[in-house]
């Protein structure tokens, strides 16, 4: 792929041949998510394409201290959003890059979008966090996984899953109940994510479509820009 | 734009900057025995000194993790958690708010690192501008004078070792901080900063730095009544 940056790049970095794509998928917890990534990394491998996968607080620089700082009670909306863009410097510098100039097609679970849906919910100024990421690599393509506020909760539920504590916007005090909060907050997000959907050019799918639906839309889509042989039967939605 | 604007609040700020062997720690803390001896509520802040992020970076520095991207981006992290914690609240109640190093350090340091100067501007854009910024200047040769003479060890990134500038410590020191500098002087015109000639001595310069700070203390609370500082010499027969 074409190394295009959102704003000055990084120094120091060597980006000038990357054969490899950088695929984003972003959408509330819940939404499948990483069920989805799953399937698609299956997919590839199966027809030979070399597959990495990353995601959200998972960098060895910075993971151990993001996850203590969410346990305490004192993590500023500002020091937050700067400490999980450490954490992606890290994975694009670390892992991201050196994956993509080895060839390798990379599924990122989540990718700035969500860092910035979450700092605008909390009164960040979107063009400031995202000027803050003027380092990060423009993926390739971004999957933006939809699903509102209510049916996001009966999935969750279901599935027997609790309602997280960040996930609800509980630092920013919503609602007095778990329910009403995660409701409300969910449904801000939302609405910062249909904002930078054409800006950011996502493609946006139905997440409420079944688990099936929604892996063959991304395989549809995925094929087309990789290689439409992907498409050849090989196996089906779910193997 | 918080950094380019004066602040509001009741309290004031005052920052120190300037490289290693500056003195401008040493001229920091006599002003700070000062204002406490006046009855001033004083409070105090350094670089790179947050709880939250401590472990993260002690982790990166030991394990070399740092890219000039990351290693900035921690150093934003701490001082985000700093502000909003130690600086703000103070400056809110009608402290004084002193700080070794302010947003300044990261435009010089960091620029000479490779970061864009641009990028870094709007990455502390959160931060409040100074009441007064003091930039303690000295050449390269009285600060490695100072440091070889005295305890202080040269540290691998404070000698910009990983630049790669020069394998010898010394050597690598002076040539970054002659950078450094070099990014000071073009920051002290576009933001402001007071040039102090850090070149004189600890009482010259102590002298200079309160002549500076008084205008300031204008109508600031005190909890107490000025007792005798240490620097005023007192007769036997006032006592």
């Amino acid at each position: 792929m074409e190394a295009k940056f959102f704003g000055a790049g990084l120094p120091t970095c060597d980006v000038s041949n990357l054969p490899g794509h950088l695929i984003v998928v972003e959408g509330a917890d819940g939404v499948g998510r990483s069920t989805h990534i799953e399937l698609l990394q299956g997919w590839l491998e199966g027809h030979g394409f070399a597959v990495a996968t990353t995601g959200l607080v998972r960098s060895a620089l910075t993971s151990k201290g993001i996850e203590l700082a969410k346990e305490g009670h004192n993590f500023d909306r500002i020091t937050m959003a700067l400490f999980y863009a450490t954490d992606l410097a890290d994975r694009i510098e670390n892992e991201i890059i050196p994956a993509l100039r080895s060839g390798f097609v990379v599924l990122a679970d989540r990718y700035i979008f969500t860092t910035i849906a979450r700092g605008a919910v909390r009164g960040i100024e979107a063009s400031w966090l995202a000027g803050v990421y003027g380092f990060a690599l423009a993926p390739e393509r971004t999957f933006f996984l939809r699903l509102d506020s209510d049916l996001l909760i009966q999935r969750t539920l279901r599935r027997g899953g609790e309602l997280d504590y960040w996930e609800s916007g509980r630092d920013i005090g919503l609602a007095p109940d778990l329910y009403t909060s995660f409701r409300k907050y969910q449904t801000l997000i939302l609405k910062e994510f249909d904002r930078m959907a054409e800006p950011y050019g996502f493609s946006t799918i139905d997440a409420s479509h079944s688990v099936q639906d929604v892996q063959a839309e991304l395989r549809r889509e995925l094929a087309g820009m990789l290689d439409p042989s992907l498409l050849a039967p090989l196996g089906n939605a779910t193997d | 734009m918080p950094i380019r604007e004066p602040h509001v609040y009741p309290g004031r700020l005052i920052v120190v900057e300037g490289i290693d062997g500056s003195g401008k720690s040493t001229q920091l803390n006599l002003l700070k025995t000062f204002l406490e001896s006046e009855g001033y509520d004083v409070s105090f802040t350094e670089w790179n000194s947050s709880p939250l992020v401590k472990d993260t970076t002690k982790r990166g520095k030991k394990k070399n993790l740092f890219t000039p991207t990351t290693f900035s981006l921690i150093h934003a992290t701490d001082f985000a958690d700093r502000h909003e914690r130690s600086i703000l609240p103070p400056l809110e109640a009608g402290f004084i708010v002193l700080a070794d190093r302010w947003a300044y350090t990261a435009f010089a340091r960091d620029a000479v690192r490779g970061c864009d100067p641009a990028w870094l501007r709007n990455l502390y854009d959160f931060a409040t501008r100074p009441d007064l910024a003091l930039y303690f200047r000295v050449d390269i040769d009285t600060s490695v004078a100072r440091i070889m003479g005295g305890r202080m060890q040269l540290k691998y990134h404070e000698a910009g070792m990983d630049l790669g500038l020069s394998p010898d410590p010394i050597q690598s020191f002076r040539l970054f901080q002659s950078k450094v500098i070099a990014e000071y002087d073009r920051i002290g015109d576009e933001f402001g900063l007071t040039v102090l000639d850090a070149q004189r001595s600890v009482v010259e310069q102590q002298r200079e730095v309160r002549r500076l700070v008084r205008p300031l203390l204008k109508g600031l609370r005190r909890t107490h009544v000025a007792r005798p500082t240490p620097t005023t010499v007192r007769s036997p027969v006032e006592a």
